[in-house]
């Protein structure tokens, strides 16, 4: 299965993606510019209010406007039944989901869908927006985590019994959703082994991811009851699965064309404007498109969960880690499901720790729902792990990676989830951080300090499918259903390239709509250019398969007497002269036609794991002490790719992660007034990265082949956000001497510890 | 509803007439109304640059200009900086260094370094991060588009 040590033609090169002339002169579609005839805008009426009851809507004024077409509300929805729909990263309670997209008898948050309007044109649906009235019984709010945790707090959910450890139910109407428990070994008699015990709080704030094009969807309800959508979503067939359901419809009876996506990092894979386009063309029987502005896409898509966090770790003198303890508690928002799970399976992953207790608790607040975002839940949970390693090197006297080596897990380390580690690149990932040229150089300077953190993820595999047609000019037409956010058109095109012995160039791929190619995953966890570029490998191999037979027709010998070799030659028996047959795949394909017609090649993949990861990152930073503004001066980003197919793309993913993990770190957060109304809902105020808050980011791609990919691929997206936050805070306090361990860690909070009292 | 008001620019080297409302923002106009959607929207308030067009010579977000501000203007969108048979080196340097990902504000991006390359031939780093705060890019981190603005002005030197 592992063929990653042996010499590659096309993997490890960089060639130019196959769309990005589209995406360089402004051809390529994304949702927003979907134009159809007679198309009408839609807008969504959303609560100002964190938490009420609705009482009445009014739509009459609404409709009455010129140009208003329909309003719907949650009446129109079909109810929902109580089941768990699938998607990307999680999943979702359909009733749940289905109060979401549209409240039905309380708003949850601020920015809640209540009614949805559409309209002959965008100002005028905007204009409508103001004539739906709502009356609402506001409700107290609760906004944060450990409150919402309080018997007192505000109920969000009359219904919500907290699921305990073991799956029993509470009998008190709760904010918390469940309660999950890992455990190894017995930590009680670890820490009583230990010289050196660290225990520390953390605390996080609700983030966004940031992606620049805001979430849309547009759709064409037909009047032979066939629905149309076309949206930007991280997974056309989750997205499908999530509409079938809301509107109770069978999936034959959906089609999604995924449109170009413009960033998601996971937040893009529920579903919120695609059902209302629904039903709104339902009722007008014309296509309606929404977008959101950026101010709904805030207020009202799926940041990632503010956190409290308790790390408690015991070591030796000599730096072994003996046992380690956590407590997380994780804003899921309005409805159930943080990604406290992931956070409480990969806390201390990354390490060989015996003994382990592992408390997460999932708490509903009056805030968004959360999505998924780049590695859920893993980046806060390194913050804490990795900020009370940090200490402990500190206080032992230790370089903070020898620490890190000396404990780090290995094959058949035994996870807190049960599982043991298969072959990774930990180790590898670590020395080559601590051999990098940033790490070995001098740091000088005032004010000026430096970080290391170190993290972990477990990537996904799942299910992706491809075909793949050859062509009689030699080149291969490759149909994915998997959404390309960073470049992956190229790197599974770049892999069934490799499997024919033939140029990336020679491969056209494109991503086609629902249906249109076979079930396919999201784009999420990391597992595009790996469940996508094993499918890839398959169709390589049924065209070799195929291919192989056809060589043999034409030379009148048995198939079995065929070879393909990986340079894209088939070779064949000595012929009558005695010369050896051999023809190339475009010679064959030249000749498909007459010899009994083209070929096709088609897999359908679906494994159950991928290839974790691990990275470690290396921040320099200078502090001012007069403004508290923290600059990055140097970074290094190290992880291990498995197999890197585009190293180009694998880098970008490495320093996209570590630019929005330094986000996290140093400026951004939702900030809310008492009753839950966000006050910064702009780029402005919320403050992300720009090209001049930033240095080149340096990067080290260590190569662990992942032994259960064709190509030794462990997918690259999500890792690289995780240990930013940490390392970051590591390097503010190597520069000041100061621990922070509330996020973000912004100007003002610096001078608030650094500044003496009464400044 | 006003009545829809005529207005007269040159976009991408073409005499353009087009109808916009007196509500329709620049970026409203090039994208609903002349159809150039090649310029986006990512936050419709001046903080993204993804809606970056060249007005007259300057670099503006195509949101904060009224589309009737604009009669009698030259402009050039993402859709004016390649010619017909070539892409502009700019562009040819985002393809090669890898300088984009989802590729959404790449547009915005392209025509913010083409105005820079126009007035500053050979930047520096910190200037092509300076000129290229005003657009944010999710992401890359910006270390390769950087690196592709500034390998494009080398290009151009020749």
């Amino acid at each position: 299965m592992v063929t990653a040590d042996k010499k590659h033609r096309v993997v490890g090169t960089r060639p130019i993606r196959h769309d990005g002339t589209d995406k360089v002169t402004g051809r390529a579609a994304y949702g927003a510019d979907l134009r159809l005839p007679d198309m009408l805008i839609g807008r969504v009426k959303r609560s100002p209010l964190a938490h009420a009851r609705i009482k009445r809507i009014d739509a009459s004024k609404a409709l009455a406007l010129p140009g208003v077409q329909a309003v719907i509300t949650s009446a129109d929805l079909p109810n929902p039944a109580d089941r768990v729909v699938p998607f990307g990263e999680g999943s979702s309670d359909l009733k749940d989901l289905a109060r979401n997209v549209l409240a039905a008898d309380k708003v949850l948050y601020e920015g809640h869908a209540v009614a949805a309007v559409c309209a002959t044109d965008a100002h005028i649906a905007e204009d409508a927006l103001d004539l739906i009235e709502v009356e609402y019984e506001p409700l107290p709010v609760v906004l944060d985590v450990r409150e919402a945790m309080l018997p007192a707090a505000p109920i969000l959910h009359d219904g919500l019994r907290t699921k305990e450890v073991g799956g029993e139910k509470g009998d008190q109407p709760s904010n918390v959703a469940s309660h999950l428990q890992l455990k190894l070994g017995d930590t009680e008699a670890g820490f009583r082994e230990a010289d050196l015990v660290i225990e520390r709080e953390f605390e996080t704030k609700m983030v966004h991811q940031g992606y620049v094009e805001p979430q849309n969807g547009a759709a064409f309800w037909n009047r032979d009851g066939r629905l149309e959508i076309w949206t930007s979503t991280q997974g056309s067939f989750v997205a499908r699965d999530q509409i079938a359901a809301l509107l109770d419809l069978p999936v034959s009876k959906v089609r999604v064309t995924p449109m170009e996506i413009g960033g998601g990092f996971g937040g893009k894979i529920p579903v919120y404007l695609e059902p209302l386009a629904a039903l709104l063309s339902r009722k007008t029987g014309k296509p309606v498109k929404m977008t959101m502005t950026r101010d709904e896409v805030f207020r009202a898509t799926g940041p990632t969960s503010g956190t409290y966090i308790r790390v408690k770790i015991g070591a030796k003198q000599d730096g072994a880690i003996v046992a380690a303890q956590a407590y997380l508690a994780f804003e899921a928002g309005a409805f159930p499901g943080s990604p406290v799970w992931a956070a409480s399976r990969c806390v201390f992953t990354a390490y060989d720790v015996p003994h382990q207790l592992i408390d997460g608790y999932d708490v509903v607040v009056n805030k968004p729902k959360v999505a998924a975002y780049r590695a859920p839940g893993a980046p806060t949970a390194a913050f804490a792990a990795e900020s009370v390693i940090d200490e402990l090197a500190q206080r032992l006297e230790m370089d903070p990676l020898d620490l890190r080596i000396k404990n780090a897990a290995k094959q058949g380390s035994r996870r807190a989830d049960g599982a043991t580690h298969g072959v990774i690149g930990n180790d590898e990932v670590l020395l080559a951080a601590q051999d990098s040229p940033h790490y070995r150089s001098e740091l000088q300077g005032e004010n000026r300090g430096r970080g290391v953190a170190h993290g972990f993820w477990f990537n996904i595999g799942l299910e992706s499918s491809a075909s793949a047609s050859v062509n009689a000019d030699g080149t291969v037409s490759l149909v994915l259903g998997s959404t390309d956010i960073g470049g992956t058109r190229v790197s599974i095109a770049m892999q069934l390239a490799e499997t024919l012995g033939i140029a990336a160039e020679d491969v056209a791929p494109q991503v086609v709509d629902t249906d249109s190619v076979g079930f396919t995953f999201v784009t999420g966890g990391s597992r595009t250019a790996f469940a996508g570029g094993w499918a890839a490998y398959e169709v390589g191999m049924d065209l070799r398969r195929q291919l192989i037979e056809r060589a043999a027709k034409i030379w009148e010998v048995q198939p079995e007497q065929v070879e393909y070799a990986d340079d894209g030659v088939l070779r064949g028996p000595p012929g009558d002269d005695g010369a050896p047959r051999a023809i190339t795949f475009r010679d064959l394909a030249a000749k498909l036609p007459k010899t009994g017609g083209m070929v096709v090649g088609r897999a359908d993949v679906n494994p159950k794991t991928s290839g974790p990861t691990f990275a470690t990152h290396i921040v320099d930073v200078e502090v001012d002490p007069d403004t508290g503004k923290v600059q990055i001066l140097r970074y290094t980003a190290v992880q291990d790719a498995g197999t890197a197919i585009h190293p180009a793309y694998v880098e970008g993913q490495m320093q996209g992660g570590a630019a929005q993990g330094v986000g996290w770190a140093l400026n951004e957060e939702y900030r809310y007034d008492d009753q839950g109304r966000m006050e910064n809902p702009t780029f402005l105020d919320y403050r992300m990265p720009t090209a001049l808050d930033l240095p080149m980011i340096e990067t080290i791609i260590v190569e662990v082949p992942n032994p259960g990919h064709p190509y030794g691929v462990r997918g690259v997206g999500e890792v690289p956000i995780v240990p930013p936050l940490a390392a970051v805070a590591a390097a503010i306090h190597d520069a000041t001497g100061v621990r922070f361990n509330t996020l973000p860690i912004s100007p003002a909070a610096i001078l608030d510890k650094l500044l003496p009292d009464g400044d | 509803m006003t009545d829809p008001i005529v207005i007269g620019a040159t976009i991408n080297g073409e005499a353009t007439q087009f109808l916009a409302s007196e509500r329709d923002s620049l970026l409203e106009a090039l994208r609903d109304r002349v159809g150039l959607i090649g310029t986006k929207e990512g936050c419709n308030n001046g903080n993204c640059g993804a809606c970056t067009v060249i007005l007259d010579g300057r670099i503006v977000c195509s949101c904060l200009v009224m589309a009737p501000e604009v009669a009698g203007s030259t402009i050039t969108t993402i859709e004016g900086i390649a010619t017909a048979d070539a892409l502009h080196p700019i562009q040819q340097a985002f393809l090669q260094d890898a300088a984009l990902q989802c590729g959404i504000c790449t547009p915005g991006f392209i025509v913010a370094a083409k105005a820079l390359l126009d007035q500053n031939s050979a930047p520096t780093e910190d200037d092509v991060r300076l000129w290229l705060a005003g657009n944010l890019c999710r992401c890359t981190g910006y270390d390769k588009i950087v690196q592709a603005v500034l390998h494009a002005a080398a290009n151009m030197r020749g």
